[in-house]
């Protein structure tokens, strides 16, 4: 924070109003409307999440679609449970954090307790790139390569699988495991790692006994962050993951997630104001539910590890 | 408490030499495993540029950025998206820069530290972890169908703008936040009031900053495709958007389309199409760069 404040100062605040006091007024309310742009965004985004699922769960019933089995919206018979969808999201967000927990916290200690700066300075850029690039992108990647290869070591696994879209989702959510990680591991006071050090420990010993431990908050904020990332994510799991809403752990299966279901429904042009139109906005509430809770206790944590150092 | 933790965990009397051979060991199997963290995501990465390279460079070619998207896979091209793509960023630019910097201005240079400011910057990071397709549906009901705007380039643009904004506002505080306390201190001596103290002390050390960081976020908005296709919808356009009411495509929703068609001719075209994509966003990327080195360097001088 900075040491100073002027706009509590008592003498600037004065003489900023003493000279073009209307002025001085006018333009601090521009940028206060272009903050609460933010908070508007938030009010709009619940309303209409709220006002368009309330239509269809009058139709439904909440606990018909929180518990239901099967969904079917659009053929007959119809079916509103939603629980296939989470599975779907659920499968392929945790195969993704298969691969990226373990792959980005082992390149955040590389980064952070290892790597010489040098090697730093390229790693670094190219963990960026693989952040930077759109998901589609990925999609394009999982579909056309990925689960070719796979299927050479699983021979009945389906063109459109979550296993080919988790493993490339932890490929893409890596660099965000890493990069979050490793600010809390280069966050852990240099005393910490001297000391052990003086007792005769091992670098290794250090990272996995000294940094991981100490900056634990920080990494599972990483994770918890990473995985609702996971959960948010369209485009790959549109392409990759199939269209087949499926109560199934079997990763080889063509299954559906909640995002992708949004965009098949938006991609048929479905008329605005029916059930079915309206059905995308309860997948999407529940959606903005599970990540927010998520991130709220992601960033919690993050808060917490920052006030502890 | 770090003392009784190493001495729970380590004897430290003097070690037997099978112990310390079992030390070195555990120091080389981690640091191989360190090694195989970082060879799988570089072997990610390169196969991935690899295969869009192998898969779509035989596709690319003059005539594919200039021509319209065809069913024919040798006539197609994705110009529709390219311009889409610029009609829909090019408003977004101008949405997100005044909003974004006057968001930032007044929360480092105006608000007070009151609940409303907290308040505002707890939401501000909690917008940016909201799935962008939820941004979609939010377009899709306020902007399409509330105000009226229809499935055009403006509604497209105010969704990205909405969604890339806290990335605009962070990076222009931090940009903000480094301009020398004395310099203010320096403008307010000599009866500047805030406003101009604004305007001509901080934003022109700013400005480069959150220029960076604007082209950051409209590099992001760029790859953005499940908001678009909630807007858009129509992924078959054969004209180029004249009006910010008129209808649109854009890159990251043509590559979508021709992805999800089986025919492997169209798998060629995709790639082609993220081979632009891509190209876009490093150029974007280099420029942002660019402009942070120069201004580093200036500022060292």
């Amino acid at each position: 924070m900075r040491n100073t404040n002027l706009v509590n100062d008592p003498v600037t605040f004065h003489l900023g109003k003493r000279k073009g006091s209307l002025q001085e007024k006018i333009v601090g309310f521009i940028f206060f409307l272009c903050a609460s742009v933010s908070i508007v965004t938030t009010i709009a985004i619940i309303g209409t999440l709220l006002i368009q699922s309330i239509p269809f769960f009058q139709e439904v019933g909440i606990w018909e679609f929180i518990s239901g089995d099967r969904w079917s919206p659009i053929l007959k018979p119809r079916a509103y449970g939603v629980l296939p969808l989470v599975f779907g999201t659920s499968l392929v967000a945790f195969l993704s954090l298969l691969v990226a927990v373990p792959v980005g916290l082992l390149l955040a200690i590389f980064l952070s307790e290892y790597s010489p700066k040098r090697l730093r300075s390229i790693l670094k850029p190219m963990l960026e790139i693989l952040a930077g690039i759109p998901t589609v992108v990925y999609g394009y990647f999982a579909l056309t390569y990925v689960t070719p290869q796979l299927q050479k070591i699983f021979p009945d696994l389906m063109v459109f699988n979550a296993l080919s879209a988790g493993l490339v989702m932890g490929l893409m959510i890596t660099p965000m495991v890493s990069s979050l990680s490793e600010d809390a591991m280069t966050a852990v006071p240099q005393s910490l790692r001297n000391a052990a050090y003086a007792l005769g420990a091992t670098k290794r010993e250090v990272a996995t006994k000294v940094v991981v431990p100490a900056a634990t908050s920080g990494i599972v904020a990483s994770f918890l962050l990473s995985f609702s990332r996971a959960i948010g994510e369209t485009m790959l799991v549109t392409i990759a993951a199939g269209a087949t809403p499926k109560m199934t752990l079997n990763p080889l299966e063509s299954i559906q997630t909640m995002t992708a279901y949004i965009v098949q429904l938006a991609l048929g042009e479905t008329p605005h104001g029916s059930l079915e139109y309206n059905t995308i906005f309860a997948v999407g509430l529940l959606l903005f539910i599970f990540t927010l809770v998520i991130n709220l206790v992601g960033h919690f944590l993050v808060q917490h590890w920052k006030e502890a150092i | 408490m770090i003392g009784k933790h190493f001495e729970e965990k380590y004897d430290l009397a003097p070690h037997s030499r099978g112990r310390r051979v079992s030390r070195r060991v555990k120091s080389i199997i981690f640091y191989l495993l360190l090694l195989i963290a970082i060879s799988l995501s570089l072997t990610g990465l390169l196969s991935l540029i690899v295969e869009i390279g192998r898969e779509g460079l035989p596709w690319l070619s003059w005539h594919f950025l200039t021509e319209f998207p065809s069913r024919f896979a040798e006539k197609a091209g994705m110009k529709s998206a390219i311009m889409g793509t610029v009609w829909v960023i090019s408003f977004t630019a101008l949405i997100i820069i005044p909003v974004g910097i006057g968001a930032a201005f007044y929360l480092e240079e105006y608000a007070k530290k009151n609940l409303l400011s907290k308040i505002i910057e707890v939401n501000i990071s909690n917008l940016a972890g909201v799935p962008s397709i939820v941004y979609g549906l939010l377009g899709l009901s306020v902007f399409v169908y509330y105000m009226g705007l229809g499935r055009s380039v403006l509604a497209g643009a105010l969704t990205l703008s909405l969604l890339v904004l806290p990335v605009v506002i962070v990076v222009s505080r931090e940009a903000i936040r480094t301009v020398p306390e004395s310099h203010k201190q320096a403008a307010y001596a000599l009866g500047a009031n805030r406003f101009q103290v604004v305007y001509k002390v901080i934003l022109p050390q700013a400005i480069a900053g959150i220029m960076t960081g604007t082209i950051l976020a409209l590099s992001r908005a760029i790859g953005e495709a499940a908001p678009m296709i909630a807007i858009s919808a129509l992924v078959y356009l054969t004209f180029v958007p004249t009006s910010p009411l008129d209808r649109f495509s854009v890159m990251p929703i043509q590559i979508f389309n021709w992805i999800s068609r089986p025919q492997d001719d169209f798998r060629g075209l995709a790639a082609a199409g993220i081979i632009v994509l891509l190209i876009t966003l490093v150029i974007m990327n280099a420029l942002a760069i660019y402009i942070r080195n120069r201004t580093q360097v200036r500022l060292e001088e």
